[in-house]
C-alpha cells in the first residue's frame, strides 16, 4: 500500500480560521446536485480551483436493506435486492439467488443459466449505457445521453416482454427462473445485437476522438493498480488500471465458463481508459449474448427447490461480477425460513471510497468527471 | 461520536415506558414466531405428499374418506397441498461445516496455538476463527505472507445468546492464488477491535459501517463515526435486540404528543 491511498478526514471543525489569511475554502457539493448522480454530498476542501481533499457524506438513501432481509423470508427478500442498484436490478437478483442456491446446495438448470446470463448481460449493457449517458452529460456532451437512453429502450422492452417490468425486474427466483422465455425472445436478442453494434460505433464516433472529451478525461482521476487493490476497487475501474480480473473468468458462475469473451483492460487507469474499458465491455457483452442465444439448451428452468426455503445452518459468501464491480452477498442461515444475517457487499460503496484518492490535486471540474467515471448508484451505496 | 463509542449499548432514551415491553418482545427472538407456523406446515405436509400424487390406496386406513384424503390438510393450511413434492419428506441432513486442514492452518496453529479457535470449511468455502487479540497479526500475515492482498468485505454478525456476542468477519481474496478465505473473530459486547485501516485502506468505510450498524469500536481508526445513519441516531440497527419501532414511537410521542399506533 502506497501512502497515496491513506484517507485523511477533513478537519472541518477549525472555527477560528478565517479565510482572510488563507486561500483554502470549503465547498459543499450536493446532496442535490445533478452531477452527484443522486443524493451524494461531497465536501470539498479547495485551494482556489485545486482540490486539497474531499469527504463524502452518504446515507441519504439508506433503507436498511440488510435489516429488512433479517425480517423477511428468503423468497420475500428477493425483490428488495432489485432496489439497491436499480440501474442493474437483474444482476442484484442474480447474486442473491445464487448465494441462496449455494446455501441450499442446488444449481440452476442449464437452460435457466443461459436465460440468466442473457438477461444479466443485457442488464450490463443497459447499466453501461446509463453510465455513458450521464457521464458524458456531466462533462458537457449532451448528445450521448439521448443516444444511450434511446437504445437502452430496446433492452428494457425485452425485459418488459420477459417479466413485465422494465427496471425492478425480479426476473430470477431461487433455483432458476420462474418465467419461460416468450415467443421470439431469441430473435429479439439477436435483433438487438445487430441493432446495437453500429450504435456503439456511433457513441464512439461522438466521443473517442472528440478533442474536448479527450482533454477532459485523459490523465484525470488516475488510479494505480496497487491502489485499486488496496482500496478494494473492483469492476471496470480496476480493469482500466490494468488488472485483468473479472469474476466471470476468475471464479466462473452460471454458464460463463462455456462462453468465449475477453476481459478488456486499460493502461493508464485514468477516466479515458475507464471509458474505453466500459465501451469494450459492452462489445464483449454483445459477443456473449450472441453465443448464449445460439446455444441456449432446452430443458427445465427451475431446479428442485422446496416451496418453503429453509437452508441448513451455515454461512456462505458468494459474489458475482455486477456491472459496477464485485457484488457479494454474505448470508448466515440459522436453519429457519428467514436469513439470520444478510450482508451485501456493494461495489459502488467500496469504489466511491476511492474518490478522495482520485481527485486530490485535481480541479473541481474533475471531481464531476471522477464521480461520473466511478459509476456509482446511490441506491447501492446507501442500501 | 465520543460518547457513542464509550457505551455502544446505551440505547435507553427517555421513552423508557414505551420501550420496555417492546424490548421484551424483541428479546423473545422475532425469529421464533414465524417458526411456529412453519413447524405446523411441516407437520401437515408429511401426510399430504404420500396421499396426493400416487398412493391414495396406500393412504393408511386412518384417513377415512377414500375420495379426498387431502381434505383435512387443506382445511388446516390452504397453502400446503400445492407443495405435494414427492422428494420432500426425508430431507437429508444438510451439509455440516467440516474441519479444514491445510498447510496454512497447520502453520497458523503451530505459531498461535489456542489463538486459532477453529478452522472450518463449508460448501467449499474456508474460514478460520481466531482470537481477537491476535487478529491484526493474522490479518497482516494474510496480506503479506499468504497473498490475500484484497480485503473484500468487513462485516459482523450478532449472536445475542452467545457469551461473545459478535462475530467480526473479514472476507479476503488473493489475486495471485484466486482464492477466498474468511477470517473471523468473536468478541464480547463492548470489546474493541484493532482497526485494519493500516493494512487495507478499504477497511475505512467498511469498519465505519460495522460501527454504525453494530456499535463495534475499531481502535486506531482515523475517523470512526456513523456513515449511513445520521450522527444523532440512537442505537445500532443490525443488533438483534434493536427495536425497529422504537425510533418511530419516540418521534410520534415527541412531535405529535400521542402514543404511536404501530
Amino acid at each position: 500500500m502506497s501512502d497515496s491511498t491513506k484517507l485523511d478526514y477533513l478537519d472541518l471543525d477549525v472555527k477560528d480560521k478565517t479565510f482572510l489569511d488563507t486561500t483554502e475554502m470549503v465547498l459543499n457539493m450536493g446532496p442535490q446536485h445533478p452531477s452527484t448522480h443522486g443524493v451524494l454530498r461531497v465536501i470539498l476542501k479547495l485551494d482556489g480551483e485545486k482540490v486539497l481533499g474531499t469527504e463524502c457524506i452518504i446515507g441519504y438513501l439508506h433503507r436498511g436493506v440488510e435489516k429488512i432481509g433479517e425480517n423477511r423470508t428468503y423468497t420475500m427478500f428477493n425483490p428488495y435486492t432489485d432496489r439497491m442498484d436499480y440501474v442493474a436490478a437483474v444482476s442484484n437478483g442474480l447474486g442473491y439467488c445464487e448465494t441462496v442456491e449455494k446455501l441450499l446446495n442446488v444449481e440452476a438448470p442449464a437452460r435457466a443459466q443461459y436465460i440468466r446470463v442473457i438477461l444479466t448481460e443485457l442488464c450490463r449493457i443497459s447499466s453501461h449505457q446509463v453510465w455513458l449517458g450521464t457521464h458524458a452529460l456531466d462533462i458537457g456532451a449532451l448528445t450521448p445521453l439521448f443516444y444511450a437512453f434511446r437504445d437502452r429502450e430496446e433492452i428494457l422492452k425485452i425485459f418488459e416482454k420477459y417479466c413485465g417490468a422494465r427496471l425492478t425486474t425480479h426476473a430470477f427466483r431461487i433455483g432458476g427462473c420462474i418465467y419461460e422465455t416468450y415467443e421470439g425472445f431469441e430473435e429479439d436478442v439477436k435483433k438487438f445485437c445487430t441493432f446495437f453494434l453500429p450504435k456503439l460505433d456511433e457513441y464512439e464516433e461522438l466521443l473517442t476522438t472528440n478533442r474536448i472529451w479527450v482533454t477532459r478525461t485523459k490523465n484525470v482521476g488516475i488510479l494505480k493498480p496497487e491502489d485499486c487493490i488496496a482500496l478494494g476497487v473492483t469492476g471496470p475501474v480496476l480493469r482500466a488500471s490494468g488488472v485483468k480480473w473479472d469474476l466471470r473468468r476468475a471464479q466462473p458462475y452460471e454458464c460463463y465458463k462455456d462462453l468465449d469473451f475477453e476481459i478488456p483492460t486499460g493502461v493508464n487507469g485514468d477516466t479515458y481508459d475507464r471509458y474505453l474499458v466500459r465501451v469494450a465491455e459492452m462489445r464483449q457483452s454483445v459477443r456473449i449474448l450472441q453465443q448464449a442465444v445460439d446455444s441456449i439448451p432446452a430443458g427445465p428452468i427451475m431446479a428442485k427447490v422446496p416451496k418453503v426455503i429453509k437452508p441448513p445452518v451455515g454461512e456462505v459468501y458468494h459474489s458475482i461480477e455486477a456491472p459496477k464491480g464485485e457484488l457479494g452477498y454474505f448470508i448466515v442461515s440459522d436453519g429457519s425460513t428467514q436469513p439470520y444475517r444478510v450482508r451485501v457487499r456493494p461495489p459502488s460503496f467500496v469504489n466511491l471510497q476511492a474518490l478522495d484518492v482520485m481527485v486530490r490535486g485535481m480541479l473541481v471540474a474533475d471531481v464531476v468527471a471522477v464521480i461520473g467515471t466511478l459509476d456509482i448508484v446511490l441506491g447501492e451505496v446507501d442500501r | 461520536m465520543p460518547e457513542e463509542s464509550k457505551g455502544p449499548e446505551s440505547v435507553s432514551p427517555p421513552a423508557e415506558g414505551a420501550k420496555a415491553p417492546a424490548e421484551a418482545a424483541a428479546a423473545k427472538n422475532p425469529q421464533v414466531q414465524p417458526e411456529a407456523p412453519q413447524a405446523a406446515t411441516a407437520a401437515v405436509k408429511t401426510p399430504s405428499p404420500a396421499a396426493a400424487p400416487v398412493a391414495s390406496s396406500e393412504a393408511k386406513p386412518a384417513a377415512a374418506p377414500v375420495a379426498k384424503p387431502a381434505a383435512p390438510a387443506a382445511a388446516a393450511k390452504p397453502a400446503v397441498p400445492a407443495a405435494a413434492k414427492p422428494a420432500a419428506p426425508p430431507k437429508p441432513e444438510g451439509p455440516k461445516p467440516e474441519p479444514w486442514e491445510s498447510e496454512l492452518v497447520t502453520s497458523l496453529k503451530q505459531q498461535y496455538g489456542s489463538g486459532i479457535v477453529e478452522a472450518l470449511r463449508y460448501m467449499g468455502q474456508k474460514y478460520v476463527t481466531v482470537d481477537s487479540s491476535i487478529l491484526p497479526e493474522i490479518l497482516l500475515r494474510m496480506r503479506d505472507a499468504e497473498g490475500f492482498d484484497y480485503c473484500v468485505d468487513i462485516t459482523a454478525v450478532h449472536y445475542p445468546k452467545r457469551e461473545q456476542q459478535f462475530d467480526v468477519v473479514y472476507v479476503l481474496y488473493s489475486f495471485p492464488h484466486n482464492e477466498r478465505i474468511r477470517v473471523k473473530a468473536r468478541i464480547h459486547d463492548g470489546e474493541h477491535v484493532q482497526s485494519a485501516v493500516a493494512i487495507w485502506p478499504t477497511a475505512d468505510w467498511l469498519e465505519r459501517e460495522v460501527f454504525d450498524m453494530f456499535g463495534i469500536v475499531f481502535e486506531g481508526h482515523p475517523g470512526l463515526k456513523r456513515i449511513l445513519l445520521p450522527e444523532d441516531w440512537k442505537g445500532h440497527p443490525l443488533r438483534k435486540d434493536y427495536d425497529i419501532l422504537q425510533q418511530d414511537k419516540e418521534w410520534v410521542q415527541i412531535n405529535l404528543g400521542i402514543e404511536s399506533g404501530q
